[in-house]
């Protein structure tokens, strides 16, 4: 029998398939972090430029140290708690009624339209003189540039909602709440999850704004004030703060996730 | 409790689809509706069971369903309409939530429907992790919790493959045999139609009609497959829709 030849079929089904590996996010973070404190050091990068990163760890430490860390912090987590729970807790509510309700879907989308692209940080002087200068201004700030971003996910994703497990639940006679609650929520709940995502991170940046403008605590204060004095130290540490916050919420949505879609698997 | 469909017109907007269709489910038997690929099949099951609102006719109830019925009209999906995030129990509970039962009327349901299915030990599973077959299975135990006076059946075998669909189509008569249901079994396949069919109604491509009104005779648990009787029934249901499937399929959707 003649020897068999030819070459071998070429693989070709690689890729597109982004994995999960863990410690690279880290080492990314350290590996540029210890870049700039060697540049600084080393004087290729002037301390006009950026701050050495152990100066700013030493700036943080000594504000948690002495307290000030607290003062700052916890007026700010509860107008970022407060101003997004109005927001968010409206958006969903809206976000369903568009949904759901075709008059609400006639009347609310292009209102909706109209205000997503508005920068909610142009309003601010506008929320003062509504709400005057205290707390409430800076969570109806918050709260509204929560609610846009909320609403949209949302309906959208009551529309991404298997038409044919509704038709199901009518089939058997559920009432309407029951199709509401037990079918449209559950089914809506990984895109008004994800929009979460995106909404948060909006209420953290119109936090510091309106703490920017009229807050004598809070992390935008303190950063406006560290930015004033060009003490770029304290600037940067403020900024490390407010990163932190976002990527301790970024995890909460994510503990949410797994807990409230664990049926996804 | 019969089920009557007295002369069922549809159409959406311009195009015709259901064209005056008269047909009695009589207690206690499946009548099986055929047809070439959009002929409405499923759009009068649709009606049949108050989903859709024809054009014009009437679905009518003789006499009443019995007292226990929960849901008289029930319906089997072909995509099985399993919610996702509840389990196995879950999904058979949730059609029994609205009734006013106590949690243990309901647990009891539950379990007897899912000990009837062969499902007691999936009962906390998920549907991703169970195949199409035992997802069907879960979506026939939910329709037994409700005790339907009538099933009404979407093409429910026509998403498994040829091997689950001969254990359901067994499973099924044997259920029919059990107790014997009433039942309109929408299918586009033949041999399911002549295996389940006490009466199987022919219809003809859009606009559809009833082109044949085909009674099997032989008993329900005495059809075996290639059963030359049956397979008779079979070949001459293929050559009353044979044409009428090639002109179907020649057709432009929504044209």
């Amino acid at each position: 029998m003649a020897e068999l030849r030819g070459r071998d079929v070429p693989f070709r089904g690689g890729g597109f398939r982004p994995g999960h590996i863990r410690y690279v996010g880290i080492a990314v973070f350290v590996v540029l972090l210890l870049l700039i404190e060697a540049g600084t050091r080393a004087g290729w990068i002037s301390n006009l430029t950026l701050p050495r990163p152990s100066d700013v760890i030493g700036t943080l430490w000594s504000l948690a140290k002495t307290g000030l860390l607290w003062e700052h912090l916890i007026p700010s987590v509860g107008r970022f708690l407060v101003g997004s729970a109005m927001g968010v807790g409206a958006g969903i509510a809206v976000g369903v009624a568009i949904g759901l309700f075709s008059l609400a879907r006639a009347g609310l989308v292009p209102l909706v339209a109209a205000i997503f692209p508005i920068p909610k940080i142009a309003l601010l002087p506008l929320f003062v003189i509504w709400f005057g200068i205290g707390e409430s201004s800076k969570y109806a700030l918050i709260a509204l540039g929560t609610f846009t971003p909320t609403v949209v996910a949302t309906y959208g994703a009551v529309d991404n909602v298997d038409r044919a497990l509704i038709r199901m639940g009518q089939s058997f006679g559920l009432s309407w709440a029951s199709i509401v609650r037990k079918i449209v929520l559950p089914g809506a709940m990984p895109g008004i999850l994800s929009g979460l995502r995106v909404s948060l991170a909006i209420a953290i940046i119109l936090l510091t704004a309106a703490e920017m403008i009229g807050a004598r605590y809070g992390i935008g204060a303190y950063v406006l004030e560290a930015g004033s004095l060009y003490d770029l130290e304290r600037l940067f540490a403020g900024v490390a703060i407010l990163s932190i916050m976002g990527v301790i919420v970024n995890w909460l949505v994510g503990r949410a996730e797994a807990y409230l879609l664990r049926w996804r698997g | 409790m019969e089920l009557r469909l007295e002369e069922i017109r549809h159409a959406y907007g311009q195009t015709e689809v259901l064209d005056g269709i008269s047909l009695d489910v009589p207690s206690g038997q499946i009548l099986c509706l055929i047809g070439p690929s959009g002929c409405g099949k499923s759009t009068l099951l649709r009606i049949a069971g108050g989903l859709e609102r024809p054009v014009s006719g009437r679905v009518v109830q003789v006499g009443e369903p019995e007292g226990s019925s929960l849901n008289p009209l029930t319906y089997i999906f072909q995509d099985f309409a399993l919610l996702p995030w509840r389990s196995v129990a879950g999904n058979v509970a949730l059609v029994l939530e609205d009734h006013g039962l106590s949690r243990a009327e309901i647990a009891e349901i539950t379990e007897d429907v899912l000990t009837r299915t062969g499902l007691i030990d999936f009962r906390e599973a998920f549907p991703k992790s169970l195949s199409g077959g035992m997802k069907q299975r879960v979506a026939i135990a939910r329709a037994l919790a409700v005790k339907p006076a009538v099933w009404l059946m979407d093409e429910p075998l026509s998403a498994l493959d040829a091997q689950t669909r001969e254990l359901l189509m067994d499973d099924l008569v044997g259920l029919w045999t059990r107790a014997p249901f009433t039942a309109i079994y929408v299918t586009h396949n033949l041999a399911e139609a002549v295996r389940l069919g006490h009466r199987i109604a022919v219809l003809s491509r859009r606009p559809g009609r009833v082109r044949e009104i085909v009674e099997v005779r032989t008993p329900l648990e005495a059809r075996r497959t290639a059963d030359p009787q049956l397979e008779a029934h079979q070949r001459r249901l293929w050559s009353l829709i044979r044409d009428e499937a090639k002109a179907a399929d020649r057709e432009l959707i929504g044209g």
